[in-house]
């Protein structure tokens, strides 16, 4: 009995081909995990020396290089500033969007495919034509309209302003948002619709009662993925409110701000002597990385709170 | 289906019934003592029947029939107890043909016979409607029931002034009357059959309302 | 806007008033009819059942009955269907306010993912009660009519998503009653279900009708005609014949409904 069923059940040969692409998976795998190491561990070697808790608190003098003097308080808060008034304006719109296309359009119109097509290219567009965007249309257009509607002698909201490259970066993470949102607005069943419509409630209550609790943790990882992206992009705000240096933090919409990818390039390109900048530059990208991660992190844990609250719920 | 096996052994347990009533008259008629000890043993035979009938009736019922094949089992059940009936009758009437062949013949022109050929069309020809369907040749034979029973009344009164006036018949008379009776019992069957082929084929129920 | 005028007199013998009056009603689907000339009469407080093969559109004619087929893009609807008195196809007709007084439950079940006592208070939050301890008494009610408080009375504040399929299904008739609809539309309720739970649903419905209207598409010929007091049956987009349940099942008229209900097609 027990030969018989060896003899059935064992394979016959080795399987190459199945050894063969578990271990070509494995190795790409691997070559990733390595390349995000050395990167990462580059990084952290050598930066480790300039960071410290003065370097990340000190507001630097209009001299950069001096790594016992300089500091990225503003370039922290800048970029801090510029990706929350970002999220303000494109979770709104960005869900709202998804809502109309996904609850309301009617299917296959000819114009919900154009708002679609539209969508999409405008994940295509390359980032420093954002800024662009941003320079001809929010500051030379709006801006300028606006100074004159307030009679404003010089220019206030004509110029670079932290509100502008707010507005720049949420045209430029808008299709992240609308596409999160309405993949989780798909995945919940259309009975919980029904079933609400059947009860006697509007289209408006059910979005609001019953399918948008439901897709707030998509919605949420859409907002993830545009705070991640929009932190470390510097070509939108190039143009649109970036100063090369402000002596005070900003405090106003309509003040220009720093940022610290900026500082980044900044600290390469205006050096005098490389050797002597290259801790500072590091220590830069360690706060920036750092900066990325606690962002990243804080959404990810209101998420998972949301979650959790949504999977027991009362 | 089931209900072709159902109508399948109704029509056999049928044709029994009808050999059985056959051989009977024929056994009293020609005073045959052997055909009367036969269609005394098939009776067990009919007897078998209604209850394999009766079994699978109540197999088919449990998957919830529903319109004219429900009516079909329920018309089935009811047929098959009829006609394990005329079986009964049948026999009651080969012991009194068996009993009278043991004996000299009774002088008397009485016409069993022909209670005898109505008895046995009326069996045939209901179980002929239940094959059809035909609900119309189901009412016809229902009326001719009485003319059974009045054959049987004439039948009975003869013999009863025969017995009177000739009292060494009486042993003799009494197994004619029970005969006689017997074949009317079975004429009251086959006019319930009738009845059951009208339920089936119009759902109607018709009995004890034609004030036969 | 016109309030829906549904009868409040509650006659005692059931069907004795009628309720829902469908006249001529046709529905197409684009360039397809899917109803074709349906008039029908339902009086109150009986169970009627909608039979007949898939595609027949009884479906369609009970979503009918609570404007659920407004949903779909290019329905047009001919005849009228009356609730009360009032064709609730009339333009001035509050679609809102029509899908209080009838109420829906479908063949999936599709509770919120909310807790137990959200779900059967969702109605009642929707249209504008504010006070607890009514509330309260009212989800304690619907599921007690719905035969699933005893079991759930100490989770009230749990997942709904946690009952099983057919304490789904229960919570969710639970959710239809608790806004005291005077109709109550089934899909196909235990069509998911197993016998078990099909039959509590059945039993459920026997008791739900001495309050509720019910109307229940069912594919399976034995539960109509074990919960239904009347049954119609349609085939391709009409009505081929509607009676009283007992005569559908033991002889019914037309010879069409005959080959469906002994299974001949379909």
């Amino acid at each position: 009995m027990r030969a018989t069923t060896r003899k059935h059940f064992r394979a016959e040969k080795f399987d190459f081909t199945s050894f063969f692409f578990t271990g070509l998976t494995g190795l790409a795998t691997l070559l990733i995990v390595a390349i995000l190491a050395v990167m990462l561990g580059n990084i952290l070697l050598n930066g480790w020396e300039g960071f410290s808790w003065r370097f990340v608190s000190t507001i630097p003098k209009k001299d950069f290089f001096d790594i016992n003097t300089t500091g990225v308080l503003p370039m922290v808060v800048g970029t801090s500033i510029r990706v929350f008034v970002m999220t303000i304006f494109v979770l709104p719109i960005g869900v709202i969007t998804a809502i109309y296309l996904t609850e309301y359009a009617p299917n296959n119109s000819l114009i919900t495919r154009f708002i679609r097509a539209a969508v999409n290219n405008l994940a295509g567009v390359p980032s420093i034509v954002f800024g662009l965007f941003g320079l001809g249309f929010f500051i030379n257009f709006i801006g300028k309209h606006l100074d004159a509607i307030l009679h404003n002698s010089s220019a206030v909201w004509g110029q670079p302003a932290l509100i502008w490259a707010a507005l720049t970066l949420a045209v430029m993470t808008m299709p992240v948002v609308i596409v999160a949102t309405e993949e989780s607005l798909k995945a919940i069943p259309p009975g919980l619709r029904e079933a609400s419509l059947a009860l006697g409630a509007t289209k408006l209550e059910t979005i609001w009662r019953v399918v948008l609790p439901q897709a707030l943790p998509g919605i949420m990882t859409g907002g993830i993925l545009a705070v991640s992206r929009a932190a470390g992009e510097v070509a939108p705000i190039l143009f649109t409110g970036v100063a090369y240096y402000m002596a005070s933090l900003p405090h106003r919409v309509t003040d220009q701000f720093m940022d610290l990818g900026y500082h980044v390039f900044v600290l390469s390109t205006q050096s005098p002597n490389i050797e002597q900048t290259r801790p500072i530059l590091y220590a830069t990208v360690v706060v920036l990385l750092l900066l990325t991660f606690a962002l990243n992190l804080v959404a990810i844990i209101i998420r998972a709170r949301v979650r959790k609250k949504l999977r027991a719920l009362g | 289906m089931g209900l072709d096996a159902l109508r399948q052994k109704i029509l056999l347990m049928a044709s029994r019934a009808e050999t059985a009533v056959n051989q009977s008259v024929q056994s009293l008629v020609q005073r045959d003592y052997d055909l009367a000890v036969r269609v005394r043993e098939d009776d067990k035979i009919i007897d078998q029947f209604e209850v394999e009938i009766d079994e699978m009736a109540i197999v088919l019922l449990t998957k919830a029939p529903l319109a004219s094949n429900l009516r079909l089992i329920t018309v089935a059940m009811k047929v098959s107890q009829n006609l394990e009936r005329i079986g009964d009758e049948a026999t009651k009437i080969a012991k009194r043909a068996r009993d009278l062949a043991q004996e000299p013949p009774v002088k008397i022109n009485f016409d069993i016979n022909r209670m005898a050929v109505m008895a046995l069309a009326m069996v045939k020809e209901a179980l002929d409607a239940f094959v059809q369907r035909d609900p119309a040749a189901a009412r016809g034979i229902i009326p001719r029931d009485k003319e059974v029973d009045a054959i049987n009344k004439e039948i009975h009164s003869q013999l009863a002034q025969h017995m009177t006036l000739n009292p060494d018949t009486i042993g003799r008379c009494l197994h004619w009357i029970v005969a006689a009776k017997s074949l009317e019992r079975i004429a009251d069957h086959a006019k319930n059959i009738a009845e059951e082929v009208v339920y089936l084929c119009e759902a109607q129920d018709i009995r004890h309302t034609l004030k036969n | 806007m016109p309030k829906l005028n549904l009868p409040e007199a509650k006659t005692n013998s059931p069907g004795s008033n009628i309720l829902i009056q469908i006249e001529a009603l046709s529905l197409y689907y684009g360039a397809t009819k899917a109803l074709k000339n349906i008039s029908l009469t339902l009086g109150e407080k009986v169970v009627t059942a909608f039979i007949g093969p898939s595609g027949c559109g009884k479906s369609t004619l009970l979503r009918c009955l609570n404007r659920m087929n407004d949903l779909i893009d290019n329905v047009r609807i001919e005849g009228s269907c009356q609730i009360g008195g009032h064709n609730i196809y009339s333009p001035d007709v509050d679609v809102i306010e029509l899908r209080k007084r009838v109420g829906m439950v479908f063949q999936k079940s599709n509770p919120f993912p909310k807790s137990i006592y959200e779900n059967v208070a969702y109605g009642l939050h929707l249209h504008g009660s504010q006070n607890k301890s009514e509330i309260e008494a009212v989800v304690e009610q619907s599921l007690r009519s719905a035969a699933l408080w005893d079991e759930v009375k100490d989770r009230l504040h749990a997942s709904a998503l946690g009952l099983s399929g057919g304490q789904q299904q229960r919570l969710c008739i639970a959710r239809a009653i608790a806004i005291k609809p005077e109709i109550i539309l089934m899909d196909e309720p235990a069509s998911a279900l197993d016998p078990l739970a099909t039959a509590r649903i059945e039993e459920l419905i026997l008791e739900l009708k001495k309050d509720f209207t019910i109307v229940i598409v069912t594919h399976n010929m034995q539960q109509a005609a074990r919960i239904s007091d009347q049954t119609a049956f349609f085939y391709i987009g009409e009505l081929i014949e509607f009676d009283s349940t007992g005569k559908i099942f033991t002889n019914p008229a037309k010879k069409q409904t005959e080959d469906y209900v002994t299974g001949r097609f379909g």
